[in-house]
C-alpha cells in the first residue's frame, strides 16, 4: 500500500492527499481554535474545510460532537472574511440534520440575507431555508417575498429555489408568494426565469386551468432561458397527455416550433417530447426525426447518444420513420462510445434489411464485452425481435447468443438471453438441437436457480423427442448431484419425462431415480418415488396422465378449484369430488410470443391473479336467476352487435355452462339527452334453443355501461345441435332528459333497436387446453371413439389460411406449435386439443395437403362418442 | 418506460461526483434517496469508475441512470441524472462545473491543485446545484459568486507560477494527444 503511494507521488510529482489520514477526533479537537480571539480566518477556514471533507467522505458524526462543533462554528460569524463566512453557510447546511438546535443561527442568517453584501445574501437565504420549519417560515415570509423579486439574480434564484424546496413542507405558506414568483418569471436573467417557472408550476400543477393559462402566457411571450423552454415543453406535453388533446392543439404547435430553437438542449427536448407522445403518426414524427438525424453527426458524444437513444425508441414503434437515418446510424456503429454504437446497431437491426444482419452482428460482437449490462439486454431484445422477423437467420443469432451466454453478466441479462434462445427454439425446429446444447452447457455453471429450473423443464419437454435423447441425461443428472433443492427437484421431473418416452433409456432412468430417492430433500425424494412408481407400471396412459400432461396443475383455474372444493365441503354428499366440475383456466399456459417491453429493466413475473373468467363467474353467481347452473365452463370474447359509432353500443359475451348458456349484453347509451330503462335484448333462436329468462338492466344513463342478460337452455334431446343463430332486438323504455343535469322527464315511451344477429358455434362449447405432449395425450384418450373423415376445402388457397380457419372455427388449442406451417411445404399436420362442455377431452388430428385447394383429413378422438359426432358434423 | 412522460420538475441532478484515478471519492454529493447509505454510494462509485475510467466517451447508462462524465489528468467528474432526463442539461451542469474549476484553479485541473482548493470546490458546487436543482450554468457567474479570495502568494509571484503551471499543462496535453 505504502509503496503504491510512493510510486504515485513520483509519477505526479506532487504530495499525496493532504486530507488522506484525517482523524475525526483530531479535527474536532482543532476546532477549538474557533473560540480564540482574534479569529484566524485562514486556519479556521482550513478546519471547516476538513470538517466538510470528512462529512463528504461519509464519516459519521455523533449528535454530541456535531452540536459542539456547530456551536463553536457560530462564533465565526464575528469574522468578516468572505470565504470563511461562505464556508460557515455550507457547514450549517451540512450539519442541519446532524446537529441539534441549529436554529440559533437564524438571526445571523437573516441579517446576512437582508444585508448589503450581495455575495452573502443568496447563500444565506439557502442556508436559512435549510434550517427553517413551517412555523419559523412565517417569521421570515416578508424577507422571502422581497428576495424573490430582488434585482440581484443570485438572490432571486436562491429565494425561488429555496421556496421550491419548502413547497413539500409548507405548501400553504409558499402558495402566498405566487405573485412574487410571477413577477420574477419576467426577469431578464435566464436562471431566475427558469426557477420562477418551476416554482409557479409546482404551486399550480393540480389546477389544470391555471397551468394551461400559464403555458399560454409563456408560449406567447417567449422566454430567454433554454432551461425554461425545456421545462415549458415538459409541462406542455404532460398537459397534452392529460387532456388527450389532438395533435392540432396549439400546445403541439408550440412543441413543434421548439424544434427550430437555437439551443440544442431545447431542440432535443422538443424532439424527445414528440417521440414519446402516444399515437403519433409518422408524419408528425418526421420533423422530430430529422433534427435527431442532424444530431447524429454532432461532435458532442452526449448529443449523439441522446439522438440515437431517442431514435431507438422511435424504431420500436415506427421503424419506417427511422429508415431515413440509416446512413447516419451506419456511421455511428464504429463510434468510440460503445453505448452509442450499441444503440445505433440495435436501431439498425430494427430498421435494416435481412442482408445487413450478418454484418451488424459481426460488428457488435467485436465489442459486446465492453458494454454495460443494460445495453446488453437491449442487444438481446433486438436479436429476439429480429429472430421473429427473419427466422432464417437463426444460426447466426444462436451462435452469437451462446457466446453472450458464456460471458459474465447479471441475472436480468442472462434471463433475457435464455428467454431469447427458448423462443428461437420454439419458432425454429431446426435450431432445437443447437439451442438445447447451448442451454445444457449454460446450466453446467449457472448460479440462478430460476433459470436452471426453467431450462430443465424445457429439456424435459423437448429432449426426449430429439434424435439422441441420451446425451441430455448426463447434463440433467449432473444437476441432481450438484445443485440446490429446487434445481434437483426440477431435474428429477425432467428425468422422468425421458424415462417415460424412451423405452431404451428407461432402465437407466430407473437406476438414477433410485438414487434420487435417497436425496436429503423431501420434495426431491417425493418426486423421485412418485415417478419411480409410475414408470415401473410401464403404461402409456399412466405416463401421459401423470408425467406429461399433468392436468391438475395445468388446466384448471386455481381460484375456481378453490371455490369448487369449498362448495363441496359445504354440501355433504356421498359422491366423490369431480375434477370435471372445476372450471378450466381459459388462458392455459399459452405459448406466448415474448413481447419485450422496450428496454425493460426489471419485470417481475406476473402474479397469477383471477382470470377474466373467474371475474365473470363471480358476477354471474351474484344474479339469483342464474343460481344452480353449475360452474362456468367457458366465456367467449366479446362480440360487437352494433356498429362502432351508433346511438347505442352493444357487445355480447357468451357464457357457456354444462346445460345452459348465458348471454351478457354490455350496453352503452351514447345519447346524452336520453335515459334508458328496463333495457333487455329479446332473442329469437333459429334452432331448438329455449330462452328461459331475461334479466333487464334497470337504468342505462348516458355513457355509463350497463349489462342485461338472457338465459338460454341448450337442447337436451339433440346434443348435436351446437350451432344456432339468434336474431336480437334491443327493447327499452326511453325517457328524455336534460343533457346538462341528467334530470329525466317523468314520461317515457317504449322503443326498440334492431341488433345484428348473434351466432353460437361449436367453438363456444369447447375450452382450449394445451397438451404439452400431444402424442401421449392421443394415446391416453385411446381409439374407442375415433372417427375419421376427409374434406375438401376448395376456397382455401394456402395451408396457413386453412390452419387459421380450422383453429378459429373449432376454438381448440393448437399443440406442439403445429399452428405454424413451415415454409414451402405441401402438407402439414395440425394437432388440436380441447375439452367439450361437460368435461370430455377432445383431440383432433388434421392432416392437410395442398393441391388446387386444400384437402383435409380429420381424425377426432374423445372420451365420449357424441362429442366426436358433433365435431365431425360441424366441420362438414 | 416508453409511455412515462417526465413529470415536469426542476429536480434534475441526482448526484455530482469527483473521483481520483484510483476511483477514490474526492467529492460526492447525492441529492435524492437513490443511494441512501454510504455503502451503496461507494458501491455505485466503484461500478461507475470501473465502467468509465478506461474510455473517454462522455456518457453512459448505468444502473438505470444517465451518467455524463469527463476526465482530466487524474480527475474524473461525473454528473448523474435519471435515464429520462435531458442528457444535454446534465452535460450543461458538468461543463459548468469543469469550466468553473478550471478558471478557479487557473487551468490546472488536477488532483493536487483541487485538494489544495477544496473550499473552492465546495462553494462552486454549492452555487451550481442546490438540492438537485440547477442553480447556475454559467461558469463566469459561478466563479464570480464563489469570489475566492486571492491566495496569500504575492501577485507578481503568482503570475509566474501561473505561467509555469499553464506551460506544464500545455506539455501534458500535447503528450496526451
Amino acid at each position: 500500500m505504502i509503496k503504491k503511494f510512493d510510486k504515485k507521488d513520483e509519477e505526479s510529482g506532487s504530495g499525496s492527499n493532504p486530507f488522506q489520514h484525517l482523524e475525526k477526533s483530531a479535527v474536532l479537537q482543532e476546532a477549538r481554535i474557533f473560540n480564540e480571539t482574534p479569529i484566524n480566518p485562514r486556519r479556521c477556514l482550513h478546519i471547516l474545510t476538513k470538517i466538510i471533507y470528512l462529512l463528504n467522505q461519509g464519516e459519521h458524526f455523533g449528535t454530541m460532537e456535531a452540536t459542539e462543533a456547530f456551536f463553536a462554528m457560530t462564533r465565526l460569524f464575528q469574522s468578516n472574511d468572505q470565504t470563511l463566512r461562505r464556508m460557515c453557510y455550507l457547514t450549517i447546511k451540512e450539519m442541519a440534520n446532524i446537529s441539534e438546535d441549529v436554529i440559533i443561527v437564524t438571526s445571523s442568517l437573516t441579517k446576512d440575507m437582508t444585508g448589503k453584501e450581495d455575495v452573502y445574501r443568496g447563500p444565506a437565504i439557502r442556508a436559512l431555508c435549510r434550517i427553517t420549519d413551517t412555523t419559523m417560515l412565517q417569521a421570515i415570509e416578508r424577507y422571502m417575498k422581497q428576495a424573490i423579486v430582488d434585482k440581484v439574480p443570485s438572490v432571486s434564484s436562491s429565494a425561488l429555489v429555496s421556496s421550491l424546496h419548502m413547497v413539500k413542507m409548507s405548501y400553504d405558506v409558499v402558495k402566498r408568494w405566487v405573485n412574487e414568483a410571477q413577477e420574477a418569471a419576467s426577469s431578464d436573467n435566464i436562471m431566475v426565469q427558469y426557477h420562477a417557472l418551476g416554482l409557479l408550476y409546482h404551486l399550480r400543477k393540480n389546477d389544470r386551468l391555471a397551468v394551461s393559462k400559464m403555458l399560454n402566457k409563456f408560449t406567447k411571450s417567449g422566454l430567454k432561458s433554454p432551461f425554461a423552454y425545456c421545462m415549458l415543453i415538459r409541462i406542455a406535453s404532460k398537459l397534452l397527455e392529460e387532456t388527450e388533446a389532438g395533435h392540432d392543439s396549439p400546445l403541439f404547435d408550440f412543441i413543434e416550433s421548439c424544434l427550430r430553437n437555437k439551443h440544442e438542449m431545447v431542440v432535443y427536448e422538443a424532439a424527445s417530447a414528440i417521440v414519446h407522445m402516444p399515437n403519433c403518426t409518422a408524419r408528425e414524427l418526421a420533423p422530430a426525426v430529422s433534427v435527431l438525424q442532424l444530431f447524429c453527426s454532432s461532435p458532442k458524444a452526449a448529443l449523439r447518444y441522446a439522438a440515437v437513444r431517442t431514435l431507438n425508441k422511435v424504431a420500436m414503434k415506427h421503424p419506417s420513420a427511422v429508415t431515413a437515418c440509416n446512413l447516419d446510424l451506419e456511421n455511428l456503429i464504429t463510434d468510440s462510445n460503445r453505448s452509442i454504437a450499441t444503440l445505433a446497431i440495435t436501431t439498425l437491426l430494427k430498421t435494416g434489411s435481412e442482408s445487413s444482419v450478418d454484418r451488424l452482428m459481426k460488428q457488435i460482437s467485436s465489442f459486446v464485452s465492453e458494454i454495460s449490462d443494460e445495453f446488453k439486454v437491449v442487444v438481446v431484445q433486438a436479436i429476439s425481435a429480429l429472430c421473429q422477423k427473419y427466422p432464417r437467420k437463426h444460426s447466426v443469432m444462436m451462435n452469437f447468443l451462446s457466446n453472450m451466454l458464456r460471458d459474465d453478466g447479471g441475472f436480468e441479462y442472462k434471463r433475457a438471453i435464455v428467454d431469447c434462445i427458448i423462443s428461437i427454439i420454439e419458432e425454429n425446429p431446426e435450431s432445437k438441437e443447437t439451442g438445447l446444447a447451448h442451454l445444457c452447457e449454460f446450466i453446467e455453471d449457472c448460479e440462478h436457480t430460476v433459470l436452471a429450473t426453467k431450462i430443465l423443464h424445457l429439456l424435459g419437454k423437448e429432449g426426449p423427442r430429439t434424435p439422441s435423447p441420451s446425451k441430455y441425461i448426463r447434463f440433467i443428472f449432473n444437476r441432481v448431484v450438484l445443485e440446490s433443492e429446487a434445481v434437483r427437484a426440477a431435474a428429477v421431473s425432467a428425468l422422468a419425462k425421458f424415462g417415460a418416452q424412451n423405452d431404451d433409456l428407461l432402465p437407466s432412468v430407473l437406476v438414477l431415480m433410485q438414487r434420487c430417492m435417497m436425496d436429503s430433500d423431501d420434495e426431491v425424494r417425493d418426486r423421485a418415488t412418485f415417478y419411480m412408481n409410475v414408470l415401473q407400471q410401464k403404461q402409456k396412459a399412466l405416463n401421459a396422465a401423470y408425467i406429461f400432461n399433468v392436468r391438475l396443475c395445468l388446466s384448471v383455474s386455481v381460484p375456481g378449484l378453490e371455490k369448487s372444493l369449498h362448495q363441496y365441503t359445504l354440501e355433504p354428499t356421498e359422491k366423490p369430488f369431480d375434477m370435471k366440475s372445476v372450471p378450466l383456466a381459459n388462458t392455459p399456459i399459452t405459448e406466448q410470443k415474448t413481447e419485450f417491453a422496450p428496454v425493460a429493466t426489471s419485470k417481475l413475473p406476473e402474479k397469477p391473479g383471477p382470470t377474466r373468467q373467474d371475474i365473470y363467474q363471480e358476477q354471474l353467481a351474484a344474479i339469483p336467476e342464474f343460481q344452480g347452473l353449475g360452474s362456468l365452463f367457458k366465456t367467449s370474447e366479446a362480440v360487437q352487435l352494433t356498429e362502432a359509432e351508433t346511438e347505442y353500443v352493444v357487445r355480447c359475451v357468451k357464457h357457456t355452462f354444462a346445460r345452459h348458456m348465458v348471454f351478457q349484453f354490455d350496453c352503452t347509451n351514447t345519447l346524452n339527452d336520453q335515459l334508458l330503462q328496463k333495457v333487455m335484448v329479446q332473442m329469437e333462436p333459429s334452432e331448438a334453443y329455449e330462452v328461459l329468462h331475461y334479466v333487464p338492466a334497470a337504468n342505462l344513463p348516458y355513457s355509463q355501461p350497463g349489462s342485461c342478460y338472457s338465459l338460454v337452455r341448450l337442447p337436451e334431446d339433440d346434443p348435436t345441435a351446437v350451432s344456432c343463430t339468434f336474431s336480437c332486438t334491443l327493447k327499452y323504455l326511453v325517457k328524455d332528459c336534460d343533457p346538462n343535469t341528467g334530470e329525466p322527464d317523468d314520461d317515457g315511451y317504449d322503443d326498440e333497436y334492431v341488433l345484428e344477429d348473434l351466432e353460437v358455434t361449436v367453438a363456444d362449447h369447447i375450452q382450449k387446453v394445451l397438451k404439452p405432449n400431444f402424442a401421449a395425450a392421443w394415446d391416453e384418450v385411446g381409439d374407442d371413439f375415433e372417427k375419421e373423415e376427409t374434406f375438401a376445402l376448395a376456397s382455401v388457397r394456402t395451408l396457413d389460411e386453412a390452419v387459421g380457419n380450422i383453429i378459429s372455427f373449432l376454438g381448440m388449442q393448437p399443440c406442439e406449435r403445429s399452428d405454424k406451417v413451415p415454409e414451402n411445404k405441401n402438407s402439414h399436420i395440425l394437432f388440436l386439443a380441447g375439452v367439450f362442455r361437460g368435461g370430455h377431452d377432445v383431440l383432433v388430428r388434421s392432416r392437410l395437403a395442398l393441391a388446387d385447394g386444400v384437402t383435409m383429413q380429420v381424425t377426432v378422438r374423445s372420451s365420449d362418442e357424441t362429442v366426436v359426432d358433433i365435431i365431425l358434423a360441424s366441420v362438414g | 418506460m416508453d409511455t412515462v412522460t417526465l413529470e415536469p420538475s426542476l429536480y434534475t441532478v441526482k448526484a455530482v461526483l469527483i473521483l481520483d484515478n484510483d476511483g477514490e471519492r474526492l467529492y460526492a454529493k447525492y441529492y435524492d434517496g437513490t443511494y441512501p447509505s454510504v455503502k451503496e454510494q461507494k458501491a455505485f462509485e466503484r461500478n461507475i469508475f470501473s465502467k468509465t475510467h478506461r474510455t473517454d466517451s462522455e456518457i453512459a447508462l448505468l444502473e438505470g441512470l444517465t451518467v455524463v462524465y469527463k476526465s482530466n489528468i487524474d480527475l474524473f467528474f461525473y454528473v448523474i441524472g435519471s435515464s429520462h432526463e435531458n442528457e444535454l442539461m446534465l452535460m450543461a451542469v458538468l461543463n459548468c462545473l469543469f469550466d468553473s474549476l478550471s478558471q478557479m484553479l487557473r487551468r490546472n485541473v488536477e488532483r493536487r491543485a483541487l485538494l489544495e482548493n477544496m473550499e473552492g470546490l465546495f462553494l462552486a458546487v454549492d452555487e451550481i446545484v442546490d438540492g438537485g436543482v440547477i442553480l447556475e450554468s454559467d461558469p463566469q457567474q459561478v466563479v464570480h459568486r464563489v469570489a475566492l479570495r486571492g491566495e496569500d502568494v504575492p501577485y507578481s509571484e503568482q503570475t509566474v507560477t501561473q505561467v509555469l503551471q499553464s506551460a506544464k499543462e500545455q506539455i501534458k496535453w500535447s503528450l496526451l494527444r
